[in-house]
């Protein structure tokens, strides 16, 4: 399903004393398939523009396109379930949203929501469980009963048994140890692989969107600061260096190198195998000392 | 979703009002709410009227934002103002329409009263709109000090008060970001049949309480590290002050008073 978002512009609280513009004039694309990361500082208008994503906000200027469906500021909207079906968002601290007796009443509640029959969500509660790496016996235990991680983890199958087609993440690994965080982000790509899902993350983690995205957009003070693929943003990273983002690991070590032995490598690496190739492609040509 | 509540939310500006000393914003309004019952004519309760708007002209708050966040609370004055037109039935018959008959008295009464309800909301609006939670509860330790004498916990009762204020908000935002969450899960707080809509509330309490507990247990721990041991021998850091605007509100409150007994009924 293709999301579009046309300059779109968010206001909160309009007419009160409070009235704050959160985003302006935001167009973003994300075609079927696409694997898109969304970076900023906080406060920079990234959750706002995820919360658009399946009309849990509407635009106070400006369209959003989802699948078929237009939302725009003046339509009264009916019948949003068949989106949020579609585009399941996975908040940040999801852990937070449980509140059934048992696991798996709780991943069954969305799509039982939508309409899916109590048998139904229950097999999809066994694959889903399975799917975040918890044992089945958990799902007769209570969702308090379990520590931080596993309740991140039930949340997260909660989301992924609505079997959307759009799946948005807001940091879903903040506050993860390293592991979880790696077997978390793992499991969302391979989702994203195999059932050609659409996926739009939300991030701190430069890491984390130069492995995993094909497109990136950096978000500053509410406004699109630049997009493209992470090639095309990393290779050029003075103005991520500007904003005070960073840079992955690697490329920043690449630039380092660059500078200190004052070379150019052909191209920008984003993995460290990709820039041990080059490294030695280099050293045989002779780089010069 | 919850963007127009204005109960116990404070809004900066530079205002006389919001400059006075919390004590005697706490007098003023505890002496206003006695006078309110003092006004039992057109020209008593006219006054009334002038002085609250005079005092929100004073506080610099936009009346629109008071509007929009009062008119739930309308409601309840206008369910106020049709409970005594319908039920007093007292002085001349006005006008008879079926089996409703409304009579002089009855409207009087409900206008007046209902009126009186709605200047008591605006009134203490004021005070929460242009006076922090803290100082409010700063204010009333101070004005309760003496009550200490008699072994009556002021303090504990402020910090209970300051801390209940001060989680109203944070309170809110919880509410709303769960009510989102619980929305993409195919939650629908807003349509359909209220036996619907009530089970929808299971899905946001739950996870509420759950967060609240957990937050004053941190709460707790966060005090204790830091040495909170209770009231005694605590330093202050804001002092109050009583100023010269303090005592002339306080006086032209008096004026409005003597005025009020002079022309009542």
């Amino acid at each position: 399903m293709d999301i579009s978002l046309q300059n779109v512009e968010y206001r909160y609280q309009v007419n009160t004393p409070f009235e704050r513009l959160a985003i302006k004039d935001v167009s973003i694309d994300i075609p079927s398939g696409t694997f898109l990361a969304i970076i900023g500082h906080t406060g920079s208008g990234k959750s706002t523009v995820l919360q658009h994503l399946n009309a849990l906000l509407k635009p106070t200027e400006g369209n959003v396109v989802i699948g078929d469906r237009m939302i725009t500021s003046e339509k009264k909207q009916k019948n949003l379930k068949e989106i949020r079906q579609r585009v399941g968002i996975v908040f940040q601290f999801p852990e937070h949203q449980l509140f059934e007796e048992t696991v798996e009443k709780d991943i069954c509640f969305g799509p039982m929501n939508f309409g899916v029959t109590e048998e139904a969500a229950k097999k999809r509660a066994r694959a889903a469980i399975g799917q975040v790496g918890l044992p089945e016996e958990i799902l007769s235990k209570s969702p308090f009963d379990l520590s931080g991680g596993q309740m991140r983890r039930v949340a997260i199958a909660g989301v992924l048994a609505m079997e959307p087609d759009v799946i948005v993440l807001d940091e879903p690994t903040a506050g993860l140890d390293p592991r979880g965080r790696k077997e978390i982000m793992d499991m969302f790509f391979s989702l994203h692989e195999t059932r050609g899902l659409s996926t739009v993350l939300v991030t701190h983690s430069m890491e984390d969107a130069s492995r995993y995205a094909d497109q990136i957009v950096i978000m500053h003070n509410g406004e699109v600061y630049e997009k493209g693929t992470p090639k095309e943003i990393f290779s050029s990273p003075e103005g991520l260096l500007k904003l005070g983002l960073d840079v992955p690991e690697v490329v920043r070590f690449q630039l380092k190198m660059e500078k200190s032995l004052n070379i150019r490598f052909s191209k920008t690496c984003l993995t460290m195998e990709e820039l041990t190739e080059e490294i030695a492609a280099a050293m045989k040509r002779g780089a010069p000392k | 979703m919850m963007d127009k509540m204005i109960f116990g939310r404070y809004v900066p500006a530079e205002s006389v009002i919001h400059r006075m000393d919390p004590r005697s914003k706490l007098v003023l309004i505890f002496l206003f709410v006695c006078i309110v019952f003092l006004a039992n004519n057109m020209l008593t309760y006219g006054l009334l009227t002038v002085y609250t708007f005079f005092m929100i002209a004073l506080s610099k708050v936009p009346v629109r934002f008071i509007y929009t966040g009062l008119k739930p609370v309308l409601l309840l004055v206008i369910f106020t103002l049709f409970l005594h037109l319908f039920l007093t039935k007292e002085g001349e018959e006005l006008f008879r329409f079926g089996w409703i008959t409304i009579y002089e008295e009855g409207l009087r009464q409900g206008i007046f009263i209902s009126l009186r309800f709605f200047l008591l909301i605006l009134m203490t609006s004021i005070l929460t709109l242009t006076t922090t939670p803290i100082e409010i509860t700063d204010g009333l330790e101070s004005l309760l000090d003496p009550l200490n004498k008699i072994k009556f916990p002021v303090h504990e009762l402020a910090l209970m008060m300051s801390i209940s204020l001060r989680f109203i908000p944070t309170l809110m935002q919880e509410t709303d970001k769960i009510m989102k969450a619980q929305t993409a899960r195919g939650v629908d707080f807003t349509s359909g049949p209220i036996k619907e809509r009530i089970k929808a509330i299971i899905p946001l309490l739950i996870p509420l309480f759950v967060s609240s507990f957990k937050r004053a247990e941190e709460l707790a721990v966060a005090m204790e590290a830091r040495g909170y041991r209770g009231g005694e021998g605590r330093t202050k850091y804001r002092q109050l002050s009583w100023g010269l605007k303090d005592t002339a509100m306080l006086a032209m409150l008096a004026a409005v008073t003597l005025v009020l007994i002079l022309l009542r009924t």
